[in-house]
C-alpha cells in the first residue's frame, strides 16, 4: 500500500540517519499542487482582468487562457486537480501526524527569534527534517489560505446553490475580494518560498528526491 | 474596497464596452495556451501528449462538458436565488452586451410575435398583449456576469414553467433554446427552465422593459450567469437536440449555473 509505505518513510524522517526528509506522497502532492496553483493563479488573473476589482490589471503575458473564456476553461479544469490533490494532501497530512509533528507547536517568541535570524541570514538549515518557526507559520498559513481560496471560490462559482457559504464571506461581491486576497497571500508565499528554495538548494533537492 | 465607478462597484459603461470587445475571441490567435509555456504537464494531465493549442482546447472543452454534468448534478431545482429589498437595487443598472448600447435591437412592439415551437402541443405565436395578460410576478435578484461583476435588479414577468405548461411543452425534453431579434441565442436545461424564478420578463424596475435591457421580452434566469439571460427574445424552441449558444459555442461553459 502506498499509504503504509508513505507512513513508514515519514516516520524515518524523524531519525537523522533515516535520511528521508519528505516521503513520496508529500513530494508528489507538492509538485501537482505547484502546477495546479500556477494554472489557477494565471487563469484567475485572466478572469480578474475581465472586470478588475482594484485599480489595476495583470499584464497579459502573465495570464493563462488568451481570453476570458480560455481563462475560465483553464480555471475550472485545474480546480479539480487542485481540490483532489489538496484533499489527498490534507487527509495524509492529518492521518500520518505529519502536520502535527512538523508544523506544531508555533510559539510567538520562537517565531520572532527565527524571523530575526532569517533576516540576518543566520537561520540554520542544518537539519531539513525540522522546520523552524518561520517555516511552520508560513506552511500552516499557506494551507489555511488554500482552504480559504477554495471555499471563497466555491461561493463565487455557486452563489445560489451554496448561498449559505457565500453569506459567510459577506455575499458575492465580498467573496470575490476574499478570493483575491487569498490569492495574494498564496502568491506572496510562492515568491518567498521559491527565493528561499533557491538560497538553500538542498531543500529543493529534498522535495525532488526525498533526501 | 473596489473602486467606485458611477455608483456600480467595478462597473463603468466605457470599460464594459472595452471589455465586451475583449470578450470576442481573436480567431488568428485563439491562444488558449498563450502565457502557458510551462503548461506541458497540464496538457499531459488533461490527456494530451502534444502541446498544441488545438489538442489543449479539445481537452479543455471535454472538461467543460464534464463540468456541465457536474453542475447539473449540483443544481437543485427547488433552491431559490436570494432575493433583495428595493433599496438594494443597483442604480443605474449596468448595460452589458456584445454590442454598444446604441446598437441594441429596436423591436417593434406592435408587430412583435413570440414564436413557440419544437416539442410543444400548441405551436403558435404570441403577441405582446397576449403575453402581458399572463399572470406576472416580480423578483429582485442578483445578476452575475461571467466577467465577475454583479448587480441587483428588479424584473417582472411570467413564470416560464407556467407558460410551458400552458403551451403543452414536453418537459421531459432536455433543452429550451431562445432566439433573439438580432441573432443571439442561448439555451437552458429543462430543470433550470422549470425553476420557479426563471421568468419571461416584460418589466424592469416596474417599467416596460427598455430597449437596452431587452424590449419586449428577456428571459431572466437568476440561477445562471448573465449571458444565459437572453434579451429581445423572439422565439423559443423545446428540443432534445443540443442547441448550444452564441457565447457557449465559442468556449464559454454551457451550463454556467450559479
Amino acid at each position: 500500500m502506498a499509504t503504509s509505505a508513505a507512513v513508514a518513510s515519514s516516520s524515518q524522517a524523524k531519525h537523522p540517519d533515516g535520511r528521508v526528509i519528505h516521503p513520496l506522497w508529500v513530494r508528489v502532492t507538492h509538485w501537482i499542487n505547484a502546477l495546479a496553483m500556477i494554472v489557477m493563479i494565471g487563469s484567475g488573473w485572466q478572469i480578474y482582468n475581465a472586470s478588475p476589482i482594484f485599480n489595476f490589471e495583470f499584464p497579459e503575458q502573465a495570464t493563462i487562457g488568451g481570453w476570458l473564456a480560455g481563462g475560465i476553461m483553464w480555471h475550472f479544469a485545474a480546480m479539480w486537480l487542485l481540490v483532489a490533490n489538496g484533499f489527498v494532501y490534507l487527509v495524509l497530512g492529518l492521518s500520518t501526524g505529519r502536520f502535527k509533528r512538523k508544523l506544531l507547536p508555533i510559539r510567538p517568541r520562537e517565531v520572532i527569534a527565527d524571523i530575526k535570524a532569517a533576516l540576518t541570514f543566520r537561520l540554520s538549515h542544518e537539519d531539513l527534517s525540522v522546520y523552524n518557526s518561520v517555516q511552520r507559520i508560513l506552511y500552516l498559513g499557506v494551507i489555511l489560505a488554500a482552504i480559504v481560496i477554495v471555499l471563497s471560490g466555491l461561493s463565487i462559482w455557486k452563489p445560489v446553490q451554496l448561498q449559505e457559504l457565500t453569506l459567510i464571506f459577506g455575499g458575492y461581491d465580498n467573496a470575490r475580494i476574499v478570493h483575491f486576497l487569498a490569492m495574494s497571500a498564496i502568491a506572496a508565499f510562492l515568491v518567498i518560498h521559491v527565493v528561499l528554495a533557491i538560497l538553500v538548494p538542498k531543500s529543493l533537492r529534498a522535495m525532488v528526491i526525498g533526501r | 474596497m473596489p473602486r467606485q465607478r458611477k455608483g456600480v462597484p467595478g462597473v463603468d459603461p466605457k470599460h464594459l464596452i472595452k471589455e465586451a470587445a475583449q470578450l470576442l475571441p481573436d480567431p488568428p490567435r485563439r491562444a488558449f495556451l498563450r502565457g502557458g509555456a510551462s503548461l506541458g504537464a497540464v496538457a499531459f494531465l488533461a490527456g494530451c501528449d502534444v502541446i498544441d493549442g488545438a489538442s489543449a482546447e479539445n481537452a479543455l472543452r471535454a472538461i467543460s462538458r464534464f463540468n456541465d454534468r457536474a453542475q447539473a448534478l449540483l443544481f437543485n431545482p427547488n433552491r431559490l436565488a436570494p432575493v433583495f429589498p428595493e433599496s438594494a437595487i443597483t442604480r443605474p443598472f449596468p448595460f452589458n452586451a456584445y454590442y454598444a448600447e446604441d446598437d441594441a435591437p429596436d423591436v417593434d412592439g406592435k408587430s412583435y410575435a413570440l414564436k413557440v415551437g419544437g416539442l410543444v402541443q400548441e405551436k403558435k405565436s404570441w403577441t405582446l398583449p397576449e403575453l402581458y395578460a399572463l399572470p406576472q410576478e416580480k423578483q429582485i435578484t442578483r445578476h452575475v456576469c461571467v466577467e465577475g461583476w454583479s448587480a441587483i435588479g428588479s424584473w417582472s414577468g411570467a413564470r416560464l414553467s407556467d407558460f410551458l405548461a400552458r403551451v403543452g411543452a414536453d418537459t421531459n425534453a432536455k433543452f429550451i433554446n431562445f432566439v433573439c431579434a438580432e441573432g443571439y441565442w442561448s439555451s437552458l436545461d429543462m430543470p433550470t427552465a422549470m425553476q420557479p424564478q426563471t421568468q419571461m420578463t416584460f418589466k424592469f424596475a416596474d417599467q416596460t422593459l427598455p430597449r437596452s435591457y431587452g424590449f419586449p421580452m428577456k428571459i431572466r434566469v437568476p440561477t445562471k450567469l448573465g449571458f444565459k439571460n437572453p434579451k429581445h427574445v423572439i422565439e423559443m424552441v423545446v428540443t432534445n437536440d443540443y442547441p448550444g449558444g452564441y457565447w457557449e459555442n465559442q468556449g464559454y461553459n454551457w451550463f454556467s449555473g450559479l
